[in-house]
């Protein structure tokens, strides 16, 4: 379904497909695949599955303020999300900031892939470890280092004045720009691992045979070198646009409690106005939204380099 | 006035020296091999001439113009990788059309020369394939076909058939060789395979550890090596210790109790002997005594180890009905005086 599977699918013997069983053999049914994954099948019905089924369910519920749930089937919650556009603002934005946040993490992180793999031995694995870092320190304490920065009386904001490049301070926090800033920096790795996967499986030769035809370094990159990472750079983005708009400690620190986006805003349902059905829908709608905008761009590049996914 | 030469090059990785002072010449329109061990510098050399390295030391013209001047985009020199190195995302014609598409040729013309090109190799029918799609040979020929269509001033080819199964390494030989006779472009060939160096080329460049050790016509090297080395490396060859003497009739060899004329004229000591495995014959008279431990029959020729108190010997007699020893038979083996090479020194320090 995802450009993950269609690269998996580039390694496999396509040999392997088309060899007919020995026909002299029994027709009988092997059975060890199956039950060899049925631990793994187990644990996806529980962890994955039942919650979901169980958050569709609850969704379609419905919520009074003095009757708590009632325990009807009814589409009022999606009604009620859809036609109201306190909603529609709060879903307009997490994809505005999700998409924001895909493709600066693409403009970011495919060049500082490229960067890394044809730097020398000691600096590659250090510089390697400061791209991974944010991944290793918790959220919360990343994103409160965030809010340290940005305050208006934070780090960035008082170098800027003290160089006189601005005369008030800038606001980031409680603000969009805020929000993409950190969810990039927490980001950028998984585009980085991605496309420096990609790159691996690039030919060291490939570059020096453009060369060598007479393309300038500027044209290799572009002609030969871009087209062959497009799959990493479109499974990395899949991975980042996913998490960016599902983010939850990130947004509700640095957007607070005005700035809300959809992960925010099933929180809220669920614990400070108690009204679980309508989180869920939240949630259900999210989900939703996201696997069709994440096909949807899948299904047009994929087309479009239709010839490296082959 | 020679076409490329190079000039004391020399590339150092550290302490390691990769090529150490080469220097070569070569004629417009020759094919040429740089022949050697893996780890000899001959890949290094073709890295420097291509400019994907930078020499520590040399210099290296080409027809006149300092090539080392210019960056590796603008030598317009064709390389064919030992990876092929194919744009996987392209179609073999988009492959070959790319560095036209660089250098500015009109649509018409362009496509006109790619189909040419690819008609040149013999994959006329195959522009619209993607390389994943060909088999190994037939992206080898779109390699070739991609480094010529931009008429390079001189192609430079990196192991180009090793990647090949043997039917297939031969039939791209005689391809090789026919495309470059037709088209007459200077070449100059990376291999470790001596047949395939002594096949194709009009020289050989025989290296080791980073220097020449001969430069020679094949037959020239294969028949005059000049160093034990390059013997053993050139076919098959046997290697005896001896001991070099100087009397009056002149310089002689003791090899397990023989003794041969030697022609040059040696320092008395230890020495080798060289003889090729063809030119050694079962003798009555005078020779090395020996008795057969093994004999293999290969179809055309068969193939004897003689164990004689030199050393064991190599020996390779056509299949043409003569009787031949057995195995365990005690033998006499000798070979004519011009057919051997004698060098000063010990078989260990080749």
């Amino acid at each position: 379904m995802t450009a993950v599977d269609s690269q998996n699918a580039l390694s496999m013997d396509p040999a392997a497909d088309t060899a007919a069983p020995p026909p002299d053999k029994p027709e009988r049914r092997n059975w060890a695949p199956y039950l060899l994954s049925l631990p793994a099948l187990a644990l996806y019905a529980v962890l994955l599955v039942v919650p979901l089924a169980m958050t569709l369910l609850l969704s379609l519920n419905s919520f009074g303020f003095y009757t708590g749930i009632q325990d009807v089937w009814q589409l009022g919650n999606y009604t009620d999300i859809v036609t109201d556009d306190y909603f529609h603002e709060i879903f307009l934005r997490t994809f505005r900031i999700a998409v924001l946040v895909t493709l600066l993490c693409a403009v970011l992180g495919a060049p500082e892939a490229y960067v890394l793999r044809r730097m020398k031995s000691p600096w590659r694995g250090l510089c390697l470890l400061v791209v991974l870092g944010p991944l290793l320190i918790s959220v919360v304490s990343r994103t409160l280092g965030w809010a340290l920065l940005f305050g208006s009386t934070g780090i960035i904001n008082t170098a800027l004045m003290g160089i006189g490049l601005i005369a008030t301070p800038i606001e980031f926090m409680y603000t969009e720009t805020g929000v993409v800033i950190a969810l990039t920096h927490v980001l950028v790795p998984f585009m980085v691992l991605s496309v420096w996967a990609s790159l691996q499986r690039l030919d060291p030769q490939v570059e020096n045979a453009a060369l060598s035809l007479g393309a300038k370094p500027f044209t290799v990159l572009r002609r030969v070198v871009l087209p062959q990472v497009v799959p990493g750079i479109l499974s990395g983005s899949i991975i980042v646009f996913a998490l960016a708009a599902s983010a939850f400690a990130t947004p509700a620190i640095i957007g607070g409690r005005r700035l809300k986006v959809a992960a925010t805003l099933a929180y809220d349902e669920f614990l400070n106005t108690l009204n679980w059905p309508l989180g869920a829908a939240v949630a259900i709608l999210l989900l939703i939204a996201n696997v069709v905008i994440i096909v949807g761009c899948n299904r047009l590049i994929e087309r479009r380099y239709k010839q490296v996914f082959e | 006035m020679p076409y490329l030469v190079l000039d004391k090059l020399t590339k150092r990785f550290g302490q390691w020296l990769a090529v150490d002072n080469l220097s070569l010449t070569v004629e417009k329109g020759e094919l040429i091999s740089l022949l050697g061990p893996s780890g000899c510098g001959k890949t290094t050399t073709l890295q420097m001439i291509a400019g994907f390295l930078d020499p520590s030391g040399g210099r290296v013209t080409l027809d006149g113009a300092d090539l080392l001047a210019k960056k590796p985009n603008e030598r317009g020199l064709g390389i064919v990788f030992q990876s092929y190195a194919l744009f996987p995302h392209m179609t073999a014609a988009e492959n070959v059309a790319f560095g036209l598409e660089m250098r500015s040729i009109p649509r018409a013309d362009r496509d006109r020369m790619v189909k040419d090109a690819l008609q040149l190799v013999g994959l006329g029918a195959f522009g619209d394939r993607y390389p994943r799609r060909m088999s190994g040979g037939q992206q080898q020929r779109v390699a070739l076909a991609r480094a010529l269509v931009i008429k390079p001033s001189l192609l430079l080819l990196d192991e180009p058939l090793s990647n090949l199964d043997a039917k297939m390494r031969e039939e791209m030989q005689i391809e090789l060789r026919r495309i470059q006779r037709t088209v007459g472009t200077t070449m100059i060939l990376v291999t470790h395979d001596q047949a395939e160096a002594m096949a194709l080329s009009d020289r050989v460049v025989i290296m080791n550890k980073g220097k020449v050790e001969q430069v020679a016509a094949p037959q020239d090297a294969y028949d005059n090596p000049a160093s034990a080395f390059v013997a053993n490396f050139l076919g098959r060859t046997n290697l005896l210790q001896g001991t070099l003497r100087q009397d009056g009739g002149g310089c002689r060899i003791d090899v397990a109790g023989t003794a041969w004329p030697v022609a040059a004229e040696l320092p008395a000591g230890p020495g080798v002997l060289t003889v090729r495995p063809e030119k050694v014959t079962f003798v009555d008279g005078a020779g090395v005594p020996g008795f057969v431990r093994a004999r293999v029959f290969q179809g055309t020729q068969w193939l004897f180890e003689i164990q004689t108190d030199a050393g064991p010997l190599t020996v390779i007699r056509q299949h043409d009905g003569q009787i031949l020893p057995a195995e365990n038979e005690r033998v006499t083996v000798g070979w004519r005086a011009e057919d051997m090479r004698v060098m000063a020194g010990t078989a260990g320090g080749a």
